[in-house]
């Protein structure tokens, strides 16, 4: 063991956070005071803003015996996965408040859920995949059934939990049949050996299919999707938020790591597995929407579309195809984001609401939330100049180059199929009669929904920067 | 470099833009608002109008290649450049929705009650979309300004239609999107192959012959929605019928010309193996079209319904031109696209005036209106024969124009081509017979008023630009001359080159 492989410098993000981390705990168990459920979630922030820093500047390389890597992809995702939690907590910030959950484990478990996240963007070998898999996982199993009062949260907790722990099950069984097919867990060792066409054999085929299984569970992929629109609609509607954003691009970068880096050589295994899945999940997601009454159940089955367009960046195995990967991520990220502030928006009364006839005549009453709402659900729609055209364009370029021609054709269809429930969600807001107004907003809903607007509808002008920096991840993997 | 010496057309594009930031910062009472919003709308687009005289007055119509280019670093990698400049075919388009858009803004003036701001807003960003779209030279800068334009038009068909509205902007919506989306992949097709998206490399760039066709077919997808053709055209005549007046002027006057302006800047120039392949087809679909939906306007009981089907059968004249190939064929699309443009606006907005009044488009309610209204039974009248195409009107140089090069193409393509005119004067004349001629029966009839003057300031415009148009064609067609006569030159080369080659071979 020498200093290079025991670079433990290299993960010192991670580190930051945990210790942070421990630190917000030891202030909320030892204050006195009750309400440090404020305090713990703007040092989280504080948090997630110095790790974003240390993200930028840090060394890269590998490190703790080839295990953990830090690269531009893994530095990519990371800061795409602490944009996500940060606006988590600052989801939170009003809805724990007026739901009566301010209690300050809540940033505390997202700040660990997010540090598995980081560490699942590093994984470099099976072992540390699963062990940031896990500490994300459990953690966000906890956030799902936090309002535990509510039986709909404690239901969502627990299907989540049974759920999940299988497809963890899947995901080590996986593992273990690669372990055990071709002797070693290291992606670059994997990568050599595969690269051989006779070291395949049949077990390891089924092996990653069962890694795949278990890594298509975490990003809601059909046919393994059925947890999320349970989850989706009985979570707080902060942890929805964050469902939709930080795990499924630390789940989706993952997925696209361990088939481009370890397994990158079986591309022909694969592809189709991963075609059949995407093709799966825009139908899905395209149709089962268009029947939902509830705006997060409807947000669940657009986040299956979703991911099944990411899918088919991956599904081109190439860098073009992972450069849109990472592009449609950021802009999810964003999109997703801005469009739960607005449902987090939706309250009259001090009620909750999450029909979609409550809108009906949001144009009138708050032109501002309307105004983002439709951005976002046009950006969704894939209408240009809004972000999520862009996203579409570099994952259908990748797939042209491919030659994925039918994918391509049932991707561009089914996203004028799902751009049916987007428009019908701005004909509900201002084309129908109204009701009475929202609650007033609180300021930081309306920066989050202002914030992720601006960058969803001027994404346009400077895209270059952004396509620049996925480029640049994206080739780390296909060196 | 630059003609004006400045981002002329940058400026027309998105200047609308800015009046509409400055609307949307209007403080104050429901009525100061409406009414800023009004003034506000009315003179950014008299601004831009101004900005585009500079256009039609600098542009050099000896040059058939691009004019006013201006570039600016957009996707610098990847071959992708904002990109903006016009030739001879994009010019007057400009000038079309430079011209409708104040027209539309005072047509609305007080035919829009409610949420005034935003109906203004929508027609600015709309504006900026279309001109936009025509002035775009680089394919995913043209991309997306012609689907951006869905939004605005989507809302306005919503928002301020009629009360089947939200039926219709669905089905507008999700029609046109269903075409632009294929379109996308035949952009991406030809982006992967000429690694650029240029579009004045692309207009010189060979595909191959088998990829031609899918990307033409691609094409035709999106663009036969737009225009529309038969049998896509279904989405049409909801959208004008439940559109505001305004509405359905752009959608006339301008939307429906993205449709041909598409096939004239890409399918006819970058794909002519498989234009003069496929030609066969489109001349169905537009045959179909002129025909058929002739005989469907006759069944109309609502005007507005009524000159939306006479659009599909004009539009279908239109594609039986640009796809003859040869010079007569598209000169005369273009001046017919022009002279639609100009006169189903302006029928629109005729219809517009009495609805206004009565607040019903059925035929059988009017009757007899040239006693109480002179004045509008003659702008009615002008702009009626235009459709019809009377010559000394623009509508006739146009049919005219394209018979010709139909006739040089196949004597039966021109006959049937004909026949549009013959069922379009029976329908037009109809339904002007029905409205102006007769005895006033009704009490409600009798009280209507003959145009204001702001109703006149909206059409002396459009009448003076359609009998220009019919007296003096060339002062228009000089403009794409060159343009056309290059790329049928051009279309020439590209499908003989290899036959004459192949022939001199021993």
């Amino acid at each position: 063991m020498n200093a290079m492989t025991m670079n433990w410098a290299t993960a010192l993000p991670e580190i930051v956070l945990v210790c942070w981390g421990m630190a917000i705990l030891m202030v909320g168990a030892l204050m006195k005071r009750r309400d440090t459920f404020q305090l713990a979630s703007m040092l989280t922030i504080g948090a997630f803003l110095v790790t974003a820093m240390v993200v930028i500047a840090g060394p890269s390389g590998l490190a703790y015996h080839d295990q953990f890597v830090v690269d531009s992809f893994s530095g990519f995702v990371k800061l795409l996965v602490l944009i996500g939690s940060a606006f988590a907590v600052i989801a939170s910030l009003d809805y724990n408040e007026h739901e009566n959950l301010r209690r300050f484990e809540f940033p505390v478990l997202l700040l660990f859920a997010t540090v598995g996240m980081m560490v699942m963007a590093s994984a470099a070998n099976l072992m540390t995949l699963y062990v940031g898999l896990e500490l994300q996982s459990l953690s966000i199993y906890v956030l799902a059934a936090f309002a535990r009062d509510r039986l709909r949260s404690a239901e969502a907790g627990l299907k989540y939990f049974v759920l999940g722990s299988l497809a963890s099950g899947l995901l080590l069984y996986g593992i273990s049949l690669v372990y055990g097919f071709s002797g070693t867990m290291q992606f670059d060792h994997l990568a050599v050996l595969l690269s051989d066409p006779a070291k395949s054999s049949p077990g390891l085929v089924v092996g990653i299919v069962f890694v795949v299984v278990g890594l298509a569970f975490k990003v809601s992929a059909v046919p393994f999707h059925m947890w999320t629109p349970d989850v989706y609609e009985g979570a707080p509607t902060p942890v929805t938020l964050l469902l939709g954003t930080s795990p499924k691009i630390a789940a989706m970068a993952l997925l696209v790591r361990v088939m481009a880096t370890p397994f990158g050589h079986l591309l022909a295994q694969w592809q189709q597995l991963i075609v059949l899945i995407a093709i799966v999940s825009v139908l899905l997601g395209a149709f089962a929407a268009i029947g939902q009454r509830n705006i997060k159940r409807l947000m669940a089955y657009s986040a299956i579309g979703h991911m099944g367009y990411v899918l088919i960046g991956l599904a081109a195995g190439t860098a073009v195809g992972v450069r849109g990967v990472l592009i449609y991520l950021l802009t999810y990220v964003f999109m997703s984001a801005g469009t739960f502030a607005c449902i987090l928006a939706m309250r009259r009364r001090g009620e909750m609401l999450e029909q979609i006839s409550d809108l009906s005549g949001l144009g009138r009453r708050d032109p501002a939330l309307a105004l983002w709402f439709t951005v976002f659900m046009f950006s969704m729609a894939g209408i240009p100049p809004f972000s999520g055209f862009w996203a579409k364009y570099f994952i259908f370029t990748a797939a042209v180059q491919s030659g994925l021609w039918a994918l391509a054709v049932i991707g561009v269809l089914t996203s004028v199929i799902g751009a049916y429930y987007y428009i019908r969600i701005i004909k509900v807001m201002y084309f129908d009669q109204g009701e009475a107004a929202f609650d007033p907003r609180p300021a930081s809903l309306s920066v989050l929904a202002a914030v992720s607007g601006l960058f969803t509808t001027l994404f346009f002008v400077i895209p270059a920067p952004f396509v620049g920096a996925a480029q640049t991840a994206a080739a780390v993997l296909f060196r | 470099m630059n003609a004006a010496g400045f981002p002329l057309l940058s400026l027309i594009t998105w200047l609308p833009l800015v009046g509409g930031l400055i609307i949307l910062a209007v403080r104050g009472d429901e009525e100061t608002v409406a009414s800023n919003a009004r003034w506000t709308a009315l003179w950014t687009s008299l601004i831009v109008f101004v900005l585009s005289v500079v256009l039609w007055v600098r542009f050099d119509p000896g040059d058939p290649g691009f004019q006013f280019v201006e570039t600016a670093s957009w996707l610098p990698q990847w071959n992708i450049t904002y990109k903006l400049g016009v030739d001879g075919i994009s010019v007057l388009f400009v000038l079309l929705s430079t011209v409708l858009t104040p027209i539309c803004i005072l047509a609305s003036w007080d035919a829009i009650k409610v949420r005034v701001r935003e109906y203004m807003l929508a027609f600015l960003i709309l504006e900026t979309m279309m001109v936009g779209m025509f002035a775009a030279l680089d394919f995913v800068v043209f991309y997306m300004f012609f689907e951006g334009v869905l939004i605005p038009m989507y809302l306005i068909i919503g928002i301020w239609g009629g009360p089947r509205r939200v039926y219709a902007a669905i089905k507008f919506f999700l029609y046109t999107l269903a075409g632009s989306v294929l379109m996308l992949l035949a952009l991406l097709a030809m982006w992967y192959q000429a690694g650029t998206t240029d579009i004045p490399t692309l207009l010189h760039t060979p595909f191959p012959a088998s990829m031609q066709t899918w990307l033409f077919l691609a094409f035709l997808a999106s663009f036969a929605v737009k225009v529309p053709m038969w049998p896509v055209h279904t989405w049409l005549p909801d959208a004008h019928v439940e559109a505001p007046t305004a509405g359905s002027v752009i959608l006339a006057g301008v939307l429906l010309k993205m449709g041909g302006y598409g096939f004239l800047r890409f399918s006819l120039p970058m794909l002519p193996i498989a234009s003069a392949h496929l030609a066969p087809l489109m001349y169905a679909l537009s045959i179909i079209a002129v025909v058929y939906t002739s005989l469907v306007a006759f069944a109309q009981t609502d005007m507005k319904k009524l000159i939306a089907y006479s659009s599909v059968a004009h539009m279908g004249v239109v594609t039986i031109g640009i796809f003859t190939a040869n010079v007569q064929g598209i000169s005369g699309a273009m001046f017919q696209m022009l002279s639609h443009g100009i006169v189903s606006a302006a029928l629109f907005l005729c219809v517009g005036v009495v609805y206004d009044r009565l607040h019903t488009r059925e035929i059988a309610r009017y009757g007899g209106l040239a006693d109480r209204m002179p004045a509008y039974a003659f702008v009615f009248m002008v702009f009626t024969l235009a459709s019809v195409g009377l010559p000394g009107t623009s509508g006739f140089v146009g049919e005219f124009l394209v018979l010709v090069g139909a006739f040089r193409v196949q004597f039966w393509l021109a006959l049937l081509g004909s026949l549009g005119m013959i069922l379009g004067a029976a329908y037009a004349l109809w339904l002007y017979r029905r409205i102006i001629f007769g005895r006033i029966t009704r009490d409600d009839l009798r009280a209507m008023l003959d145009l204001s003057p702001r109703e006149i300031a909206v059409f002396a415009p459009l009448v003076v630009l359609t009998l220009w148009m019919g007296v003096y064609p060339a002062s228009f067609s000089s403009f794409w001359d060159a343009t056309v006569g290059a790329m049928v030159t051009q279309h020439q080369a590209a499908l003989h080159g290899p036959t004459l080659l192949a022939a001199v071979k021993p």
